[in-house]
């Protein structure tokens, strides 16, 4: 997994609550037996005018020029800001994928769904909860400013804004070393062998059943 | 001294280790998979030179891409039939306790089969790479939907990282009225609460509706409950659990079963135990329920309208009733009995059980499919249910009212396969989602129980299945 320290990005506001992860990425591009390539068709519904299939010729396809990722103001943007209970819905890896693969190292919302939140720190995507007053003030601030960028530390556990303000967010201490250090859990959790091992022999003797 | 939760013995009894700051390393008992989520998972084990921990975990079954009709021909898209394939390929090589390939007369939607083959069984921790793995908490089991990640992490460890939950009890008192069922519970349930009142919590459910229900309703009751936000939502052992799972292929048998009996009675929270968060909900007031927007939050009673945003104050609020409303094509204050319809669905795990399937047939005996309605389709949860259905009689029932009879598999729940609606069709769906494309692109979704839709499918629109003319 790819580190994560600290950003200073472009910020993209898509304002909308329940942000669900079929319009992060709908559920034809789920065949894809791969983990990358998921980024053109991010918010697939959303950005292009028609219905999209894998496999089609993305030149060929209209864009929804009233999309915010299609707006030439946010193109290269890092940071995406949106409303309540984002990532919401299935379970999908594919979401943070697609959303990683565009560019994406950030998304704040005031909160996130517990599947999405998760699948998120796997993959090197920081989400920050931030409280619905300052995600709003945000809206604003972007709206008024344009080429808008944050700062966000993970270090610090901090969000500044361009001039200056701080905001600081929560996030596990054990997730948050992962991330700073890049690091593979499946490989920690092999370290803990042993202690799995006795932990089936005791329940082995206990409930049998379960290893039938 | 302060008695525990179900949710607090269910996690007690699973830790392996703690970290400092609280996150646990729980060890899983039983792991599902699909063939959607799994193939990057396989992919990473193989690239670490990894092996699964213990393959007699696994259950699989492809279900998601797999079609609803002519089996025979096998899986036309290229793209899904590499999906399917790379599961099977990926199960003989590494191995699992039970697989049930498509075609497979055991094959059927992830979180049917599970259950139907005791593969669920109380006190289990049950993962799958699938949301919806809230279902098997009906089976007081404490069941999570997973991502890709962490489906290679039970793979290659046998266990999850999981931050404790924080606890929610949902109590459903009195008794529900006749004609009303789970599905009616639950979409009344998240109406009241919110779609994310459950983040970060283990949703109860108890009271004494949920007592009355049929294990099949209360997998409906816990499979929504990720609708509500809960990541996992349970239901306490009783005799119905136990009588259910006796005789099921990978339920325990003479001693064991005695001794798995005794400990499962365990399975409830104390008289004492304290949950973060309570709340009540009057059964004898719900009535049949009928999702107007693309949330499942966004749900009104039969008699009910359409909201109109303009008595909204809250402009973010405003914005997503107006933006619900435009993408379902309604207008604001329009009656749900009123709403005409273009497809009918009854399928998904949510519902489409036996039970299901049987309530539905109760109200199409001796009815036609209105003929403004295109198409009207029952999918079978499983292989197993769709035998039982016809062993019943119920295919032809379903089929003489003109219902399409399909094989079992996800279908039109999320329109992997070739089920799905066109821009613009309103269904009428059993499914527990109804965002926006969830079941084809531009297509508007209405959830409802099962009856329900099949009264929608007679009149064509939206009906109380009370009406005398359903009794
Ligand atoms: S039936 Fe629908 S909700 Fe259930 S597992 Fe399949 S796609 Fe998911």
């Amino acid at each position: 997994m790819e580190k994560f320290i600290r950003i200073t990005g472009l910020v993209a506001p898509l304002d909308r609550a329940n942000v669900d992860t079929d319009a992060i990425i709908p559920k034809q591009y789920l065949k894809s037996i791969n983990k990358s390539g998921f980024g053109v068709n991010l918010f697939d519904a959303w950005r292009y005018l028609d219905n999209g299939e894998p496999g089609v010729n993305l030149n060929s396809r209209p864009i929804n020029p009233e999309f915010i990722l299609n707006k030439q103001e946010y193109f290269g943007s890092t940071i995406l800001i949106a409303r309540d209970n984002f990532g919401c819905g299935s379970s999908r890896e594919h979401a943070p994928w697609a959303l990683v693969d565009y560019g994406f190292r950030v998304v704040i919302a005031p909160s996130f769904a517990d599947i999405f939140y998760n699948n998120s720190l796997k993959n090197g995507l920081l989400p920050v909860a931030l409280s619905s007053q300052i995600v709003d003030s945000i809206f604003k601030e972007i709206a008024a400013t344009p080429g808008y960028s944050l700062t966000v530390d993970l270090d610090g556990k901090f969000v500044e804004t361009g001039s200056r303000e701080r905001y600081s967010f929560e996030i596990d201490a054990f997730r948050r070393d992962c991330l700073l250090k890049g690091l593979d859990d499946i490989g920690i959790t092999l370290g803990y062998s042993d202690e799995i091992k006795e932990f089936e022999m005791k329940q082995k003797l206990e409930q049998p059943w379960l290893y039938q | 001294m302060t008695g525990k939760t179900l949710y607090e013995k269910l996690w007690d009894s699973h830790v392996v280790r703690t970290e400092s700051d609280q996150t646990a390393l729980l060890y899983i008992d039983r792991h599902l998979v699909h063939e959607v989520t799994s193939p990057q998972a396989f992919e990473g084990l193989r690239l670490a030179g990894r092996k699964p921990w213990r393959t007699s975990s696994i259950v699989a079954t492809a279900d998601h891409n797999t079609p609803t009709s002519d089996w025979a021909k096998g899986i036309i898209d290229p793209i899904s039939r590499l999906q399917v394939e790379t599961l099977d390929a990926n199960i003989s090589v590494f191995g699992a306790r039970a697989y049930y390939p498509f075609r497979d007369s055991r094959q059927g939607i992830v979180h049917v089969i599970g259950p139907e083959n005791g593969a669920t069984l109380p006190g289990m921790t049950v993962v799958c790479g699938d949301s919806h793995t809230s279902t098997h908490g009906a089976f007081a089991c404490l069941a999570v939907g997973i991502g890709t990640s962490e489906v290679e992490h039970v793979l290659a460890t046998q266990c999850l990282l999981q931050k404790k939950a924080k606890t929610f009890l949902i109590r459903v008192n009195g008794n529900l009225k006749s004609n009303i069922s789970a599905k009616d519970v639950i979409l009344n349930i998240i109406g009241h609460i919110g779609t994310a009142a459950g983040t970060g919590y283990a949703i109860e459910f108890s009271g004494s509706v949920i007592g009355q229900l049929s294990m099949e309703g209360r997998m409906t009751i816990c499979n929504m409950a990720i609708e509500a936000g809960a990541r996992s939502g349970i239901i306490a052992v009783d005799d119905k659990t136990i009588d259910y799972l006796e005789g099921r292929p990978m339920s325990p048998i003479g001693d064991q079963w005695e001794l798995a009996k005794a400990s499962w009675r365990k399975l409830h929270s104390d008289e004492s135990a304290v949950f973060d968060k309570v709340i009540d909900i009057n059964g004898e007031a719900i009535t049949p329920q009928v999702t107007w927007g693309t949330s499942p939050q966004m749900v009104s009673s039969i008699a009910g309208s359409t909201p109109d945003p303009s008595l909204e104050k809250n402009p973010i609020l405003k914005e997503s009733l107006d933006n619900a409303l435009a993408y379902m094509g309604l207008e604001p204050n329009t009656r749900i009995i009123d709403i005409p319809l273009d497809k009918v669905f009854i399928g998904s795990c949510t519902n489409s059980r036996i039970e299901d399937l049987r309530e539905a047939a109760k109200v199409v005996t001796g009815r036609q499919v209105a003929k403004s309605i295109k198409h009207a389709m029952v999918v079978p949860g499983s292989g197993l249910v769709k035998k039982q259905a016809e062993l019943e009689g119920l295919d032809q029932i379903f089929q003489d009212a003109g219902f399409d009879w399909r094989e079992p598999g996800c279908s039109m729940c999320l329109a992997m396969n070739d089920d799905k609606l066109q821009s613009g069709e309103r269904c009428a769906s059993t499914s527990n989602r109804n965002f926006e494309g969830r079941q084809g692109s531009g297509g508007r979704t209405h959830l409802v129980s099962p009856a329900m839709a099949a009264a929608a499918a007679i009149a064509g629109h939206f009906v109380d299945v009370r009406d005398d003319y359903f009794q």
